[in-house]
């Protein structure tokens, strides 16, 4: 079944800056992973796997290799085409959380939608829904300045799939956060996997975290280390 | 996307009202200022031409006197005659009516009040060359003229100063010397002033010019008519006059003392008349009458309230301009300020538009938003300073007395001006926005 190939890298390479000062971030990379996944990508920093996380979120492109993303190949893609594929299919979580400072839940949430040319309506109904499946039914109209950070972490993690992307990237989702809110987002993570079917890849540096996923992949000096798939 | 982008630019400047608030000061202080002075100016425009046409629209002064201005001098300048005032209208076509003026300052006492007014003798055509209304009463005609009938005519202020509530027309006045203030008695008659010409008895020594030293004797006059108001026009007050038959002026105040006592001669043009023609037709007729050589100055003056109003309304539309164009510089300075704010606003929310090409916007999605933000914020501005400008206009033009015109063009030329320096300056901070690379906005502390 070639529709359950999501993402399929081939002799990924990536380097920064030319001459002398050139430096190979991916020396190669092939990978493919299949829809519905949990991957945990992880590795030592300065490894590639921030590189990797960009190229897959499709921020970057490779130097050179070739990437199929649904088949597409997003090497061909110029800055916007790039953009509307994001927009379509891809949704986003950071570290940092990266919300819209002094705007409320909700309209964090509905950012996504107006740049779909959601109508206004269905925008707001569709964004209290992701803020309600994030377990925050009643923070609509709080600014991120009066959540906590698990309760920040929730508002983006609602912003990401409320446009039902195809693939969520976290990128150190729980970095700043406490253990017991990082349980919490990942059983989070998990449950929008096992429900909804949304393909996560997960960059982290915590094995605690890296358990939920159900395949892992360590990154080392450009290229892939390992790669376990847990037996189900 | 345009939609999009309006609905995002809003959001954003509603999340920082005081940024977005001292963005757009500039603009309204710019636009304010630009209007206020255009209009102020145009109203400044309005008033002086109105009260030119009070003149008389079509009016055309001689006057005796060498050069124009501060340097003119009228010493041993010989006045007009009688006779001129006859050429004149025989000979230079274009004339409508003319009137020989002579006018002295002369005082005037009703009862218990005396004051120092403006007498002028004339003929009944000069107050439809000045174009005098009679509010009470009647002009006097070519009878009184004729007859040298001690009546007169008297303007607003006039009766204001001397009758108060009081009306006037049938009352006498007793007019004579400035420093002459014997005789008061006589005003409670209220006979006719025709049998009044006895008072004029002492000194009969006469000078041979007739300027304002001369011997002036005092006669009792009846007030006939009182003329509507014209307002103050530059430093004068036309209404401060009394008007009266020239030959009652003649015979009973001033003496005939030569045949040269015409100080002024009155002209209305004919309607649709050149009127440079029939000025330098004038000057041409009275240079002749006087025996100016060719290489010497004119010793008259010939005013054309017309150009007088042209270069009037020229001089303050160019003041206007200047005003404008001085007030317009805080305008472009208005802009300037909204671009340093945007280029200060895109380093600051580097981290909000890396947000959103993460999220899928395309680059041409956020440069969109910066310039309709940048716009935004300058219309607000515009629109703004326009209702300024309004509030402005009607205090100052009513402390200024000047009348208050809404000009609907200025106004939308400010606005678009106003949107104009919102895409102008705004432009340059949206496409470093839009220039943005995703993965380093996103790195951004």
């Amino acid at each position: 079944m070639t529709d359950a190939r999501l993402i399929e890298l081939r002799k990924i390479t990536k380097t920064y800056g030319v001459g002398d000062a050139a430096f190979q971030a991916l020396r190669g990379i092939d990978l493919t992973i299949r829809r519905g996944d949990f991957v945990a990508v992880m590795g030592p920093s300065g490894s590639g796997k921030s590189t990797l996380m960009n190229l897959l979120g499709c921020l970057d492109t490779p130097t050179s290799g070739q990437y199929l993303y649904q088949g597409i190949a997003i090497e061909l893609l110029d800055a916007d085409q790039r953009s509307l594929l994001r927009r379509q299919e891809l949704g986003f979580i950071f570290q940092g959380f990266n919300l819209l400072a002094r705007t409320s839940a909700l309209e964090n949430v509905e950012l996504p939608m107006i740049y779909r040319g959601i109508p206004r309506a269905e925008r707001h109904h569709l964004a209290a829904e992701a803020l309600a499946s994030v377990g925050l039914p009643d923070k609509l109209r709080n600014t991120p300045a009066e959540l906590s950070g698990g309760q920040q972490q929730r508002v983006a993690i609602a912003r990401a799939i409320v446009t039902s992307p195809s693939t969520l990237f976290a990128d150190e989702p729980t970095g700043n956060l406490d253990s017991k809110t990082t349980v919490e987002i990942m059983e989070l993570l998990t449950r929008l996997n096992q429900e909804r079917g949304i393909t996560v890849i997960l960059v982290t540096h915590e094995d605690d975290v890296a358990t939920y996923a159900r395949r892992t992949i360590h990154v080392r000096d450009g290229l892939i280390a390992s790669d376990e798939t847990k037996p189900s | 996307m345009l939609g999009n982008a309006f609905l995002i630019a809003l959001r954003e400047i509603r999340r920082n009202l005081m940024r977005a608030f001292l963005t757009v000061l500039g603009v309204i202080i710019g636009v304010a200022a630009v209007v206020t002075m255009v209009t102020l100016g145009q109203g400044t425009t309005m008033a002086v031409k109105s009260q030119i046409s009070n003149l008389g629209s079509n009016l055309v002064m001689l006057r005796p006197g060498m050069g124009f201005g501060p340097r003119a001098s009228s010493a041993g300048v010989p006045n007009f005659t009688q006779r001129d005032v006859e050429v004149l209208r025989d000979q230079v076509y274009g004339i409508e009516a003319i009137a020989p003026v002579k006018s002295s300052s002369l005082s005037t006492i009703y009862r218990q009040k005396a004051r120092s007014t403006s007498v002028t003798g004339t003929t009944p055509s000069y107050f439809t060359i000045n174009n005098w209304k009679i509010a009470e009463g009647r002009f006097f005609d070519e009878n009184d003229l004729r007859d040298g009938n001690a009546v007169c005519v008297i303007g607003d202020t006039a009766k204001q100063e001397l009758f108060g509530a009081e009306d006037p027309i049938g009352r006498l006045i007793r007019i004579g010397a400035p420093n002459s203030s014997s005789s008061s008695s006589s005003s409670s008659s209220k006979k006719s002033s025709t049998s009044s010409s006895s008072t004029s008895s002492s000194s009969s020594s006469s000078s041979s010019s007739s300027t304002s030293s001369d011997t002036v004797y005092s006669s009792t006059v009846q007030v006939i008519g009182v003329l509507a108001a014209k307002g103050q026009i530059g430093m004068g007050n036309q209404d401060d006059t009394i008007i009266m038959p020239l030959t009652a002026l003649q015979r009973r105040l001033t003496g005939r003392t030569s045949s040269r006592d015409v100080s002024q001669i009155a002209i209305s043009a004919k309607e649709g008349s050149d009127s440079e023609r029939l000025v330098s037709d004038i000057t041409a007729l009275m240079r002749a009458r006087r025996n100016l050589d060719r290489n010497k100055d004119n010793d008259f003056n010939v005013f054309d309230t017309r150009q007088i109003a042209e270069t009037l309304s020229a001089s303050t539309q160019m003041m206007t301009t200047l005003l404008a164009a001085v007030a317009g510089v805080s305008l472009l300075v208005g802009g300037i300020g909204i671009m340093n704010i945007m280029l200060v606003s895109v380093t600051e929310r580097t981290r909000e538009i890396g947000i959103r090409l993460a999220i899928g916007a395309r680059a041409r999605e956020v440069l969109l938003q910066f310039l309709v933000e940048a716009v935004t914020l300058s219309c607000i501005g515009g629109l703004v300073g326009i209702a300024v400008a309004f509030g402005l206009c009607v205090g100052i033009s009513k402390l200024i007395q000047v009348p208050f015109i809404f000009d609907l063009k200025i106004n939308v030329i400010a606005f678009l001006f106003s949107a104009a320096v919102g895409i102008v300056f705004g432009y340059t901070p949206a496409r470093r926005a839009a220039a943005l690379d995703p993965i380093d906005a996103l790195r951004h502390e």
